[in-house]
């Protein structure tokens, strides 16, 4: 039969095509572009298009899996990355407890790991395992300053917590507690709920028994919205604010009325057109215009976070080329050191200033307090 | 907790319970005539609700090309069944109207102005393109296997469920959607507003209920449908085509998803994968009725449907752990006081 020939001879010639492009850099990224999580992994599949191809002159390829959002499927392919494509590093995975069950395995054999997740829980406390990881999100805890410290400005002394009953709204929960004991605002409700919950009301009602001056809402997605409504619904008057992880386009079309006025603090990527100059602005409006160019809708800000991670490894190959070659353990390890001394890195969501301490290393930059002003994001004045 | 706060939580509960109860029903329904447990029924409830978004968005509707693409899968395992028989001119009439049935639905979902019809018919509509969803489901994945045991078709079933739930992402991408209120006015009831959407969701619910209890009671197909469920082969021998009783229990089992998935589209955000959950809870509702009880099946579900929506206010952490624990106590009381009857299929 011809197909059984042209089959045999694709596989043939794959086979002999292996050996030539083992020379090259390969960067393995995991995301879940499929399961529950996949809004969070498919602009970060979709980004793999636009990752560098060049990195310190060498060729770059990328092999892209998907998890499914199952955190056994993640183990699954780093272990398919690592042992039958020997990667110089991994991109990903998308969720934050996918991430936490892949570590050691990427410091077991040696591979940088770029995490582009939620949870600051992959980079801190710093331990051995988890020097192999960096994290290409801003840490909850630099956001949720920056609303406090709005909270404090506008004389708010009570708040109402709102948040997923997942690793994001409890980390949410846990440094809220922490930055709010300090700003003297105290927590007189904190509940939370489900992502698939068809109803929040009796959350709601609880808040609203308790009368807070402002309510914050921690969830990823679009399950921010229905919280907000249903408070809205019920006669809330107070500030509503919302956390990064509602920083998406179908946050405003889902809320519509309901969630005009929201506070959030999230990264420049939302309002391109109000912020200075600034080289994350350059670089960010750069990867929405071509994301958009070839996927017709621009990016959510966690497509911008895989992107950073290409950044990154591609100002950290040149030094660690140097090393070593391509596909060695002496590659990898100085890349892991190179990845480490990133100095003063301009990317899509701010500036990057790694020390062995801190592997995630943004500061204020890129960060921004945003509203909702007719029905459109607007940098809060 | 105050009067107002247990009334606006009650009134949670029954819009909820009042849908879990009308997916009990149909969980019991297919259970019965088919012994098949119906996991897809779920996405049923999602792709209403997803498709109704759809169309009131103004994208273009995906899901009519999987309903085309599976009538022609469907139309050809009909023709072949054919070849090297006689000709049947019935059925191969039937053949043809079925394509054409699809065919119109992709040519209404192209050409038609979808987002500028009244509500009504768009909600018409999402009915004429999913419920036959219902029997293709059937025809294709259960109907070759009908006399198999009843766990394989459990398994099978459980294929399904992960295979719609992919071809949901697909169709409707991964963010939640919500659609536009039946009307915006309440009714005052004392201290609380009775929502509108949850009178919509009661009456639907037991109108619905009604014409279930009417249509077995009263009608031949109806009786058909008992007569299957109550002795399969006894069924059989009459003369009551197993077939037929599968392909018309899937369709009222979709026509009652897709109804509910538009009924609660409105008042929630739903997602391509929250149908799982959903039935769910109307499973706990049919396993208090003991997967053989209509009345008691309704009765629990609402009670589901209660017990959530106090959990919700009470501990909301432990919510969901709260309603799934509920079916503990009730599987130990049914195998207590039941007999065991030994399955010998």
């Amino acid at each position: 039969m011809p197909s059984k020939k042209m089959l045999s001879a694709l596989i043939l010639a794959s086979a002999m095509a292996a050996p030539l492009a083992s020379a090259d850099i390969k960067v393995g990224v995991v995301t879940s572009s499929t399961g529950p999580i996949a809004l969070v992994g498919i602009p970060q599949k979709n980004t793999v298009a636009l990752l560098p191809d060049r990195m310190g002159g060498e060729k770059v390829t990328y092999i892209s899996l998907d998890d499914g959002s199952d955190p056994t499927a993640t183990v699954k392919a780093f272990k398919k990355l690592i042992d039958e494509e020997h990667v110089d590093a991994i991109i990903g995975p998308s969720g934050s407890g996918n991430a936490m069950g892949v570590i050691q395995f990427a410091a077991e054999s040696g591979t940088p790991m770029l995490a582009p997740v939620g949870t600051a829980a992959v980079v801190l406390p710093m331990t051995e395992e988890k020097k192999w990881v960096f994290k290409t999100t801003q840490n909850d805890d630099l956001i949720a300053a920056a609303l406090v410290d709005q909270m404090k400005a506008t004389g708010i002394k009570t708040i109402g917590l709102i948040g997923t009953a997942d690793p994001y709204g409890e980390n949410w929960s846990k440094v809220m507690t922490e930055l709010t004991a300090k700003a003297g605002i105290s927590i007189v409700a904190n509940e939370h709920f489900q992502r698939q919950d068809t109803s929040i009301t009796g959350q709601s009602l609880k808040v609203l028994m308790a009368s807070p001056d402002a309510v914050l809402i921690a969830a990823p997605g679009s399950s921010s919205v229905m919280p907000q409504t249903t408070l809205k619904e019920q006669g809330y008057q107070g500030k509503i604010y919302q956390t990064h992880g509602a920083a998406l386009d179908p946050f405003l079309r889902l809320g519509g009325k309901a969630v005009e006025g929201t506070i959030l603090a999230a990264s420049l990527m939302l309002v391109l057109d109000e912020v200075p100059d600034s080289p994350s602005k350059t670089i960010a409006t750069q990867y929405v215009n071509d994301y958009s160019k070839i996927f017709g809708s621009a990016p959510a800000t966690f497509g911008g976070n895989v992107y950073d991670a290409g950044l990154l490894l591609k100002n950290a190959v040149p030094t660690a080329l140097e090393k070593g070659k391509p596909g060695t353990p002496e590659f990898r390890a100085a890349l892991r050191e190179a990845l480490e001394n990133t100095h003063e890195l301009a990317a899509t969501q701010g500036v990057y200033n790694l020390t062995p301490a801190d592997h995630s290393g943004f500061d204020e930059r890129g960060r921004e307090l945003i509203t909702v002003k007719g029905g459109k994001w607007a940098l809060l004045d | 907790m105050n009067l107002q706060i247990a009334l606006l939580l009650g009134q949670d509960g029954i819009t909820n319970g009042a849908i879990y109860a009308l997916l009990a029903l149909s969980i019991l329904l297919v259970f019965t005539v088919t012994r098949i447990l119906l996991i897809p029924l779920g996405e049923f409830v999602t792709f209403g609700a997803l498709t109704m978004a759809t169309i009131q968005s103004g994208k273009p509707v995906l899901f009519v090309w999987l309903l085309l693409a599976l009538t022609l899968v469907d139309a050809a395992l009909d023709i072949r069944q054919q070849v090297g028989q006689r000709f049947d001119m019935a059925r191969l009439r039937m053949t043809a109207i079925k394509i054409g049935y699809a065919v119109l639905m992709v040519v209404i979902a192209n050409t038609v102005p979808l987002a500028d019809i009244p509500m009504a018919f768009q909600a018409l509509l999402t009915l004429c393109l999913l419920v036959p969803l219902g029997p293709l489901m059937y025809r294709l994945f259960f109907q070759p296997l009908a006399d198999a045991h009843s766990l394989v078709l459990l398994i099978v079933s459980i294929a399904v469920h992960v295979a719609m739930v992919g071809v949901g992402l697909l169709l409707f991408g991964p963010e939640g959607a919500r659609t536009l209120p039946f009307s915006d006015t309440g009714l005052h009831l004392g201290p609380v507003m009775l929502k509108s959407q949850t009178i919509w969701v009661i009456l639907v619910s037991v109108l619905l209920i009604v014409t279930l209890f009417v249509t077995f009671e009263r009608t031949l197909y109806g009786k058909a449908l008992r007569a299957t469920a109550v002795n399969r082969v006894g069924a059989r021998l009459l003369g009551i085509s197993p077939v037929f009783a599968g392909k018309a229990t899937f369709a009222l089992a979709a026509l009652i998803g897709v109804s509910s998935g538009i009924l609660i589209a409105p008042i929630t955000t739903l997602y391509f994968d929250s149908g799982f959950i959903i039935s769910l809870k109307g499973f706990v509702g049919a396993i208090i009725g003991g997967l053989i009880s209509y009345p008691v099946a309704a009765v629990g579900a609402v009670a589901v449907g209660l017990i959530e929506a106090f959990s919700m206010f009470w501990a909301s952490t432990y919510k969901e752990i709260i309603v799934f624990t509920l079916i503990i106590p009730f599987l130990l009381w049914r195998s207590m006081t039941s007999h065991h009857v030994e399955d010998d299929e």
